[in-house]
């Protein structure tokens, strides 16, 4: 009963946790008049808002990622692949408000390409806020996304299809209507999906880049209602609004993916037929060096504007210091929750799984973990909200809410990279462990840890991340003693002092990309592969 | 019908520096024995020009083919895995040897049929090749041979994974579209007994070298080079051809 033990209680917690905040809603809405708010136009208008956006910031993502992705395949031996592959993780990792000033320094009133068109004698755009805006920035963070996932199906095409495709006398047309398009068919849906619930539910962007109530999402709405209109009925409505449609839009997405059949065979590999011809060297090149400047743009824009800002006055601000500091804890203290959490999870299940035969089992615990990302930050942080206000001062709790919050939402992404390989050393090494009699601490200390180090140094890398970037949770609770950095810098945003927000954006990049380095290299070990 | 002339034609890989000279004649079915890593499979990756040599010549009915594409060469190979892509069905994978792009007349539909027949698939066109059995892939592989129509065929272990019995049966099959056709068959296996069966002669390669070639059960008797009987062992090379 012990090794169920682990998922149970971090399942239990869990659902306290979440369950206590979804039941505060909806104890809440009959309390609503739920027609006349359905009735508002302006609601009308958010949602169908929100599901336009996302729809374009998906199609558009997935339409520039494919020919990037297909050109970072076709090459794949050119001096700065692997940097530009690297580069394209970091707009997972950055801060969504960092990333959006360098997107506002590039593309905004006075950004660069103003600047050009200014020097150039042309008259200068005012385009960046409302939609452009969010398409730009969801562009930004998405299509790298979308590279990444996408490239394996490259991978997995076995050599001899080359070969085939070789002697068939194949043109590139041809390979990528019959061999690639195919293939990329079966995980195009799953990439969408995963595009399409991002910009969904995004936040800090539409915060941002918005500009006003013409382009809101029900997640910037949920924050309005509650933080300036103070109307909770319209925040409890938005919040199971967004409820719902996260759960249909994950149906929808789960009844649509499939997996790709492909395995790779170790077969010697062999170069695509179509790599000599000059047009495709010159598409692969303008692919490629298209999406490498989309990506690194903003990414140069925040490092030039926070280098030659004022640096003194700011890291001379107390202020500074205090919201790093608690950026920091709220980074640790969730990275480590979530990481925590998912592993208890990850074990119980796989304790069913292979060890007790009950694979449904198993897979309820890992669809429970990855069943949050149905709850968006506004959503659980509403729910909190309903359920703690009259009983205590959410604002004084605050941090505790952000860290919670943010354990949850990292949930997901300690479940997908620690997943495998527990479920790996169980299936390798559980009947020689229990032939050698290894249990217990020894059997951690020698069979598991070894094993799955460098997936958990990852997790909590990411998810210690992702918790210094938000500015989901901080935005609903944060006052002026619980402030992080990502709010710090939103208000100085907010306030037009751009110059103080660009020394502050660097050190929040700063903070967070050193965080994961040492955490990804500290608990991950040095052997990185 | 084509001769095939290979002529000192060298290639590296890693630490490894391969040398071949081979002559195979118009119509005959040679099979090529020897340990794995010997360069068996090099040696048909230069035949059909998926590799590059260093230097050297190959010539198909005297026309030096050195410097042509896969595409324009006279060959067809089958591979061990893979020879169909597993998202198309079958009478589409044969299709591919008709047209790249398949862009099939209802003449070249009618042929796919005719091929997809003479290999014993009548009736199965529409199967992906998920849907079918590992004998039934090879066979499909094959007859997008047929409508290919080149004159050398080159097969890289294509029946390894099946039985015995199945592996004659598709090896009797081979030799029918052999002797209907005149083509020109290399045979690489692992099975002795395979080469035994199906060709008249055999050529052992070893460490990057064709180290014999002879008709098959004199080669298979092992006197012709230490390494052979090394390779063969006491109880294959004792045994009667």
């Amino acid at each position: 009963m012990t090794r169920l033990l682990p998922g149970g209680v971090a399942l239990a917690i869990l659902a306290l946790l979440v369950g206590g905040a979804l039941g505060a809603l909806l104890w809440t809405a009959p309390a609503i008049d739920l027609g006349a708010l359905w009735a508002d136009a302006y609601l009308r208008h958010v949602i169908s808002f929100t599901i336009w956006q996302a729809s374009l910031s998906a199609a558009l993502s997935i339409g520039f990622a494919i020919p990037v992705a297909r050109a970072l395949a076709r090459r794949q031996a050119f001096p700065g692949r692997e940097a530009i592959l690297r580069l394209f993780g970091l707009p997972l990792v950055i801060p969504t408000i960092v990333a959006v000033f360098g997107i506002v320094a590039i593309y905004g009133q006075v950004g660069l390409l103003n600047r050009l068109t200014a020097a150039l004698g042309l008259p200068t755009q005012q385009y960046l806020y409302g939609l452009p805006g969010i398409l730009i920035a969801h562009v930004f963070f998405n299509l790298p996304l979308a590279v990444r996932l996408m490239l394996p199906v490259w991978q997995a095409i076995p050599g001899e299809l080359w070969r085939l495709s070789a002697q068939l006398g194949m043109r590139s047309g041809q390979i990528f209507r019959l061999i690639e398009w195919p293939l990329l068919r079966q995980v195009l849906p799953g990439v969408a999906g995963l595009v399409f619930m991002l910009c969904f539910t995004s936040f800090a962007v539409v915060l941002t880049l918005g500009g006003g109530p013409a382009s809101t999402t029900v997640e910037v709405a949920i924050y309005q209602a509650l933080r300036f209109e103070f109307d909770l009925g319209r925040a409890v409505l938005l919040a199971l609004v967004q409820l719902l449609l996260c759960g249909a839009l994950i149906a929808l997405g789960q009844s649509l993916a499939r997996p790709v059949t492909l395995a790779p065979t170790p077969q010697r590999p062999h170069d695509r037929p179509d790599l000599a011809p000059l047009g495709g060297r010159i598409a692969d090149a303008i692919a490629i060096a298209a999406g490498t400047t989309l990506v690194l743009l903003p990414i140069l824009a925040v490092l030039y504007a926070g280098v030659t800002g004022p640096i003194g006055v700011v890291l001379g601000d107390p202020r500074l210091w205090d919201a790093a500091l608690r950026s920091l804890g709220v980074a640790l203290a969730a990275g480590v929750l979530s990481l925590a959490f998912g592993w208890a999870m990850l074990l119980t299940s796989r304790e069913l799984r292979l060890r007790r035969y009950r694979p449904r089992a198993a897979d309820a615990i890992e669809v429970s973990g990855s069943a949050v990302l149905v709850v968006t930050p506004l959503v659980l942080g509403t729910g909190f909200f309903v359920l703690l206000s009259p009983i205590a001062d959410v604002f004084a709790l605050a941090l505790v809410l952000v860290v919670i919050v943010n354990a949850i939402m990292g949930l997901p992404y300690v479940i997908r990279v620690l997943g495998p390989p527990v479920m790996r050393v169980a299936e390798q090494h559980d009947r020689l462990c229990a032939s050698l009699g290894i249990s217990g601490w020894n059997r951690f200390r020698l069979v598991e840890w070894p094993a799955v180090r460098r997936s958990a140094g990852l997790a909590l890398a990411l998810c210690a991340a992702l918790a210094t970037g938000d500015l989901g949770a901080i935005a609903l609770f944060g006052t002026q003693d619980t402030t992080t950095l990502p709010l710090l810098m939103y208000q100085r945003m907010a306030s037009y002092q751009m110059e103080q927000a660009a020394v502050t954006a660097l050190v929040l990049v700063g903070l967070c990309l050193l965080l994961f380095v040492i955490i990804e290299r500290g608990v991950g070990g040095r052997g990185r592969a | 019908m084509a001769e095939l002339d290979i002529e000192n034609l060298t290639f590296r890989y890693e630490d490894m520096v391969m040398s071949f000279t081979l002559r195979v004649e118009s119509g005959e079915m040679l099979a090529i024995i020897g340990p794995s890593g010997a360069g068996k499979s090099t040696l048909l990756s230069l035949i059909a020009g998926f590799d590059r040599p260093e230097s050297g010549r190959v010539r198909i009915d005297g026309r030096d083919v050195t410097g042509l594409s896969p595409a324009a060469r006279p060959v067809t190979t089958l591979f061990q895995d893979h020879n169909l892509f597993a998202h198309l069905d079958a009478a589409a994978n044969v299709g591919l040897g008709i047209h790249p792009g398949l862009r099939l007349t209802a003449a070249d539909r009618e042929r796919v049929y005719h091929a997809l027949k003479q290999v014993g698939l009548d009736g199965l066109e529409r199967r992906l090749p998920g849907q079918l059995s590992g004998g039934e892939r090879q066979r499909v592989a094959l007859a997008r041979s047929l409508v290919r129509n080149r004159p050398i065929l080159l097969l890289d272990e294509p029946f390894a994974a099946l039985g015995p019995a199945l592996r004659r049966e598709m090896l009797d099959l081979v030799d029918e579209m052999r002797k209907a056709r005149g083509l020109t068959v290399l045979l690489v296996s692992h099975h002795p007994e395979d080469a035994r069966y199906a060709a008249a002669r055999t050529a052992f390669v070893h460490a990057g070298k064709i180290l014999a070639v002879d008709e098959t059960s004199r080669l298979l008797a092992g006197e012709s080079a230490p390494e052979l009987r090394a390779y063969l062992g006491e109880l294959e090379s004792g045994e009667a051809p």
